[in-house]
């Protein structure tokens, strides 16, 4: 990919308060310089770094976005950063669903003392999204449909049935799970991709939808995919009291969100 | 014995400690006391505080990173309200008397006024004087005027005097005026009721062991020099140079003991902490460039503490760390290139020769000249190797009373321990002046709150030139012209340093003047001046939540150097962002909590008594909780020390006065059946046979002890002369001890095997102990101790020295050809074949033993699992209570309130136990001394409407601040404001967006955002 002429990239960094934020003013001190793209936003914990918050930045057209936390153990609130990395993984995920390179999110460790090590984060962290181009470039859509898919995206990351895996994906895959075993990796990864690529789906549609009322076909036409599949998940919806028919005009009902 | 000469009439007494050494000990003892209600004094004689620690790298066993958990610390000491710290300081005199102390100090001038230099770094960038970087122990070069390290408190340069030539330059080009070449040396005079002593010990010099080239060669390093190699911020940014031609070494050698266990230096006992700092050393470099080969040569691994074993296996198995066990010879260079040929002799006698790139000697520690002098003009007696005398059952007290000791000064010892000595020490002195607490100590006074709610956003923008470290690249008059036209700011200024002191006038006049509620600070990192900020505005009368941050310097002008213009495109994008969350930002409250002022002590064992008789001296209820029908655990089967004390007369003596204490309850034959609550405010239920008792407690201190493990190995049970090493103990202490010929010792029976995998840590020391005494009441028992590795470490050493001397025969076993006992008859008598492999002359050696002696393991009490479920806090694998951090906060747990001491946190001394038990009274202190305890602002917050009460955001806490409450509307997730630490990952995690974290909400997050774009 050639870079776009003349594109600077906006970035965002979720620093955690005590080791990454720390690593960043020691760049400051010791002057390692680095792209000025990057706007530092503090946390106290990268686990305060909530998925959905991550494609709100992208919703907002950020083009990359940086988490850092402390290294793996040295967590000042114990385990936190254990919970971004889980979470981070998942939000990567869903960027390839929505068509997004998943280098557009990075996760990384940086401690208090690796001021070069953050600056160095950055200058390739900057080039990568450089090389990449502004948001979207790499999805092969026009900009609306890309909105409604990091909205939709952005709205999965909010489901509780997503949060709630993703919340549980150390125990089950580190500990244990309600029946005492352990979940392997590929397992856990093979069903959150699912589940993601199924509440993505139904995300999209019921944005296509908006406050129209459309049929399957329509629908499958906005959102570039074949009516089979739109069908699925729309009988899904319907079953979960989303949408509901209006009406039908012709041979095709109309489907309408359910605004609760 | 150390007791109280004529103690100063409680009306003479003086609130007020002088801590000597600003290293992590002092730090802990100086935090500990101001935060009980004493004025500090924290004396160091370098430009900063931080000591060793601030030099490290990263720190064994969990490979954190020292700055990144050093540094906070240092901020908290260089802030706090009653702990004065008086750098380039050294104490010179002292007299009066226990409680009532003068202490002269001498104070060296510093050239630059503390008050006035902000730390900019302007004067160093144009001091055209370069000097040997000390800190970076000479492996760079710094300037005549420096600071020691970026992160260093107090943040004030210091001229090197020697080194100036006085030209002026850095008066005319400091912006605050702060360089005052007429400063002279003053002695100033202290009045405190109590010394403690932390001034830790100096790095054995290296050049005194000729033979490893030391000084003569370039690629032979120390291993704190290899410290500054590894670390990041060292001279070469963490890449792994040699010092002759910067290459990166590939085979690099680590030679232990060099400076400890070595009669012919007169450092004969062991430095305790080389063998685990090599090994993380290894690690690290290996992290670092994975084409490092490192060797580790040594003598015997110790690594006896906790969790350590499993590092060193970690090194081993992972990391490919080599060790040979070995004695080096000599270390020669080669010629060309500059490499480095070890000679050393192995086990078996053989000669060897491998050739390094690269050589670390791990250096022991000793007391320096200026400490033994320091003891000198304070009357402190010395031991025979210039440290501290202490006696195992006062492990904290000098020879003179009323001062106290803890870190390296009284023996090598690490990180943790010299915490936890720091924090016992500062008990000792709290017991001292409990009657006098508070007296000195200042209280500041804020005007009352300004109630701004319902107000719109009246937003104040300060923006700093930092000299010119903003000012210099950023446009800072444009980004407060752009300040000015953004939604709801009212006023914005320039400053020329924001954090000066006028300036903080400036600000407050400005919230008067423009009727502020909310503030900003464009300037550097809130992690060092947010809370400076915060007492501004507090002072003007605004909650200090409505204040926001923003970092233009280290975040912007400091790396975006070469491009003014982006650098302040990047200022007005920050200021822009920070205005944005400014105008959602409202203020906080911290929830006070009142505090019951009686603890809870679970375990009546030496560490349990320990703690609830210091409890009770600082003048607080105690309840003992213990399960047995008498007090004592452990400390019954042992009879005396390894110093020859009595430790049954000592016991009783404990016994007696904890009964006789009014403030201790002793509850004997009781279990603990239940505890709620949080900290300050704890609910116990006790059981004692079939009453139930309810009581109220604001503090737990876990001291359940250890266990003597019950060997199924070597026919324990089977024979009545096989026994463990307690039992001969007792056999020892009855005066009729019958004639014996061969006594035959096993070492780490049950322990370092799959079942315990750790050390238990006091054995080696046992077995030393017992075979003396059986010497000494028959010199010609034969005595053969049956070792894997003699981990006599610190000044125990000495004991196993002298072990040696006095005929006691050690031979060494490999963990899979273990000693074998066969019962056979001999000239008509059965008796007990031991056989092992001696690798020294690679045969089998037999034994008769009339006496065969098991070095069993300390383990865990089973209950330990059920009570750590009931307190909510973590055991580890071995079973043992584990720590809310190994190296920093080696008595608490993350549960604020609850503290574990003794054998309940890992096997460990009688000394080692007391001083737990000590700091974990200190740590408890620290809240048993308020009234109210005040938690924090920035705190999770539940929208019932929302919650489900999943549990989910209970899972991820970390801090068990998370409840599900039964209410009208049905269950809800409850926050406990007095738990919840802030960080955010309930937040993060809630399925329903039910949680939000109050200073740092998704609303606000989102704003901040959204102006980016």
């Amino acid at each position: 990919m050639t870079p776009q002429e003349g594109f600077s990239p906006d970035i965002i960094g979720f620093l955690c308060n005590w080791c990454s934020y720390a690593g960043a003013d020691l760049a400051g001190v010791s002057r390692f310089q680095y792209p000025p793209n990057v706007r530092i936003i503090r946390v106290m914990c990268s686990a305060r770094v909530d998925p959905a918050i991550v494609l709100e930045a992208f919703v907002r057209g950020l083009d990359g976005i940086m988490v850092l936390g402390c290294h793996l153990g040295d967590c000042h609130y114990l385990t936190g950063n254990y919970y971004t990395e889980k979470r981070v993984k998942t939000v990567k995920s869903v960027l390839e669903s929505v068509g997004l390179s998943p280098e557009r999110l990075l996760i990384d460790w940086v401690s208090a003392s690796e001021g070069e090590r953050f600056a160095a984060l950055v200058k390739e962290f900057t080039e990568t999204i450089r090389e990449l181009g502004a948001l979207g470039k790499e999805a092969n859509c026009d900009i609306q449909q890309l909105k409604t898919r990091l909205a939709a995206a952005k709205e999965t990351l909010t489901r509780d049935r997503i949060r709630w895996l993703v919340g549980r994906e150390r125990e089950l895959t580190e500990d244990k799970n309600v029946f005492g075993e352990r979940v392997t990796q590929e397992e856990f990864d093979q069903l959150m991709f699912q589940t993601i690529e199924k509440e993505f789906e139904k995300r999209k549609i019921l944005i296509s939808i908006g406050d129209d009322a459309l049929s399957i076909k329509e629908i499958a036409r906005k959102m570039e995919a074949s009516p089979g599949k739109v069908l699925r998940n729309i009988v899904s919806l319907e079953h979960d009291g989303l949408v509901s028919v209006v009406g039908i005009e012709g041979n095709s009902p109309k489907y309408r969100r359910v605004r609760g | 014995m150390v007791s109280l000469q004529n103690p100063v009439s409680e009306v003479n007494k003086v609130g007020s400690v002088l801590v000597i050494g600003g290293g992590i000990g002092g730090i802990q003892s100086a935090l500990d006391l101001a935060e009980s209600g004493f004025k500090v004094y924290l004396v160091d004689k370098s430009s900063t505080i931080g000591g060793v620690m601030a030099q490290l790298d990263k720190t064994f066993p969990t490979n954190d990173c020292s700055m990144c958990i050093l540094s906070p610390k240092l901020v908290e000491c260089g802030r706090h309200l009653n702990v004065e710290v008086l750098t380039c300081s050294e104490v010179t005199g002292i007299s009066g008397e226990v409680g009532n102390f003068s202490v002269s100090v001498r104070r060296r001038p510093r050239y630059v006024d503390i008050e006035k230099c902000t730390g900019c770094g302007l004067c160093a960038k144009f001091c055209p004087v370069e000097a040997i970087d000390t800190f970076n122990k000479g492996l760079c070069d710094r300037t005549a005027i420096h600071i020691n390290y970026p992160q260093a408190v107090p943040l004030v340069y210091m001229i090197d005097k020697e080194k100036c030539i006085g030209c002026g330059l850095c008066r005319s080009v400091c912006l605050a005026d702060a360089i005052t070449y007429s400063d002279k040396e003053k002695v100033t005079t202290l009045n405190v009721g109590a010394v403690i002593l932390a001034p830790g010990a100096e790095e054995f010099n290296a050049k005194l062991k000729s033979e490893y080239g030391y000084g003569r060669y370039p690629n032979v390093v120390t291993s704190i020099e290899f410290e500054r190699i590894l670390s990041a911020s060292g001279p070469f940014s963490g890449r792994v140079q040699r010092p002759s031609d910067g290459d990166i070494p590939k085979k690099i050698a680590f030679l232990q003991c060099v400076g400890s266990r070595d009669v012919t230096c007169g450092n004969s006992y062991c430095s305790s902490v080389c063998c685990m700092y090599s090994t993380k050393e290894a690690v690290i470099a290996k992290e670092h460039m994975n084409q490092i080969e490192p060797t580790i040569f040594y003598i015997d691994m110790r690594s006896y503490g906790k969790d350590f074993d499993k590092y060193i296996n970690r090194a081993k198995e992972e990391y490919g760390v080599r060790f040979v066990r070995c004695r080096i010879s000599k270390v020669k260079e080669v010629p060309n290139t500059q490499n480095l040929r070890v000679k050393y002799e192995t086990e078996d006698g053989r000669l060897s020769e491998e050739e390094f790139d690269l050589v670390v000697l791990s250096i022991g520690f000793t007391p320096s000249e200026n400490i033994k002098q320091l003891a000198k003009n304070l009357g402190v007696e010395l031991n025979e190797y210039g440290f501290s005398k202490i006696q195992p059952f006062y492990p904290l007290e000098t020879s003179k009373p009323g001062i106290f000791v803890c870190g390296m000064f009284s023996s090598p010892k690490d990180i943790p321990e010299t915490v936890t000595q720091a924090s016992a020490a500062a008990a000792k002195a709290g017991e001292l002046l409990s009657s006098v607490r508070g007296t000195l100590v200042k209280k500041k006074e804020y005007p009352d709150e300004m109630d701004v709610r319902g107000q719109p956003p009246r937003i104040g923008v300060f923006v700093c030139h930092c000299g010119i470290n903003i000012g210099g690249v950023v446009g800072v008059p444009s980004v407060v012209d752009y300040a000015r036209t953004l939604p709801n700011v009212i006023h914005a200024c320039d400053n020329l340093y924001t954090c000066s002191s006028d300036t903080q006038e400036i600000i407050k006049n400005n919230i008067k003047e423009y009727g502020l509620n909310r503030v900003i600070v464009a300037s550097c990192s809130p992690r060092t001046h947010e809370p400076l900020f915060q007492e501004t505005i507090k002072e003007a009368g605004l909650n200090r939540y409505l204040f926001e941050m923003t970092n233009i310097r280290d975040q912007c002008s400091w790396v975006h150097l070469h491009d003014p213009e982006a650098a302040t495109e990047k200022a007005k994008d920050l200021v822009r962002m920070a205005v944005a969350k400014a105008r959602m930002i409202e203020p906080l409250e911290r929830l006070s909590l009142g505090v019951t002022h009686r603890g809870l002590v679970i375990g009546g064992g030496l560490a349990g008594m320990t703690a609830a008789l210091t409890l009770a001296k600082q003048g607080f209820e105690v309840d003992v909780v213990e399960k047995n029908q008498e007090l004592g655990g452990f400390l019954r089967k042992i009879h005396h020390t390894l110093e020859h004390e009595n430790t049954q007369e000592n016991l009783r003596n404990l016994v007696e006065n904890i009964s006789a204490n009014k403030l201790i309850q002793i509850f004997l034959n009781a279990k603990i059946e239940d505890v709620s609550g949080y900290v300050g405010n704890f609910k116990t239920t006790i059981t004692q046979g079939s009453e139930k008792i309810e009581r109220d407690h604001g503090i737990v201190i876990v001291a359940t002890g250890g266990e003597e493990y019950s060997p199924n190995e070597y026919q324990y049970g089977e024979d009545p002369r096989i026994m463990t090493q307690l039992e001969l103990e007792n056999r020892i202490a009855t005066p009729d001890l019958e004639k014996l010929g061969n006594v035959v010792m096993i070492q780490c029976v049950g322990s370092r095997n799959d079942e315990h995998p750790y050390c238990s840590r006091m054995c080696c020391g046992e077995s030393v102990k017992n075979a003396l005494k059986l010497k000494g009441k028959a010199p010609d028992t034969n005595v053969y101790i049956l070792y894997r590795d003699i981990r006599t470490y610190g000044l125990i050493e000495e004991h196993y020295r002298k072990a040696r001397e006095a005929g006691v025969i050690f031979i060494r076993y490999k963990e899979e050809s273990k000693p074998t006992v066969t019962k056979a008859l001999s000239e008509g008598k059965e008796v007990l074949h031991v056989s092992v492999f001696d690798p020294t002359i690679q045969e089998d050696i037999l034994i008769d033993a009339d006496l065969l002696v098991l070095s069993t393991a300390v383990v865990p009490p089973k209950e330990n699992s059920i009570l750590a479920k009931m307190l909510k806090v973590p055991i580890n694998e071995d079973g043992f209570f584990l720590e809310a951090h190994a190296k920093l906060r080696p008595v608490d747990f993350a549960t604020e309130g609850i503290f574990v001491c003794g054998m309940a946190h890992s096997p460990k001394s009688i000394d080692e136990s007391i001083a737990q038990a000590k700091a974990a009274v200190s740590r408890a202190c620290s809240l048993l001394t308020k009234d109210v305890i005040e938690a924090e602002g920035v705190i999770a917050t539940v929208n019932p409407n929302r919650c489900t009460s999943c549990e989910l955001c209970m899972q991820v806490c970390a801090y068990n601040a998370i409840e599900i409450e039964e209410t009208k509307r049905g269950k809800t997730a409850k926050v406990n404001s007095a738990l919840c630490k802030g960080c955010g990952a309930c937040a993060a995690t809630c399925r329903c967006s039910a949680i939000d974290i109050k200073g740092f909400t998704d609303m606000q997050l989102s704003s901040i955002i959204t102006a980016m774009r």
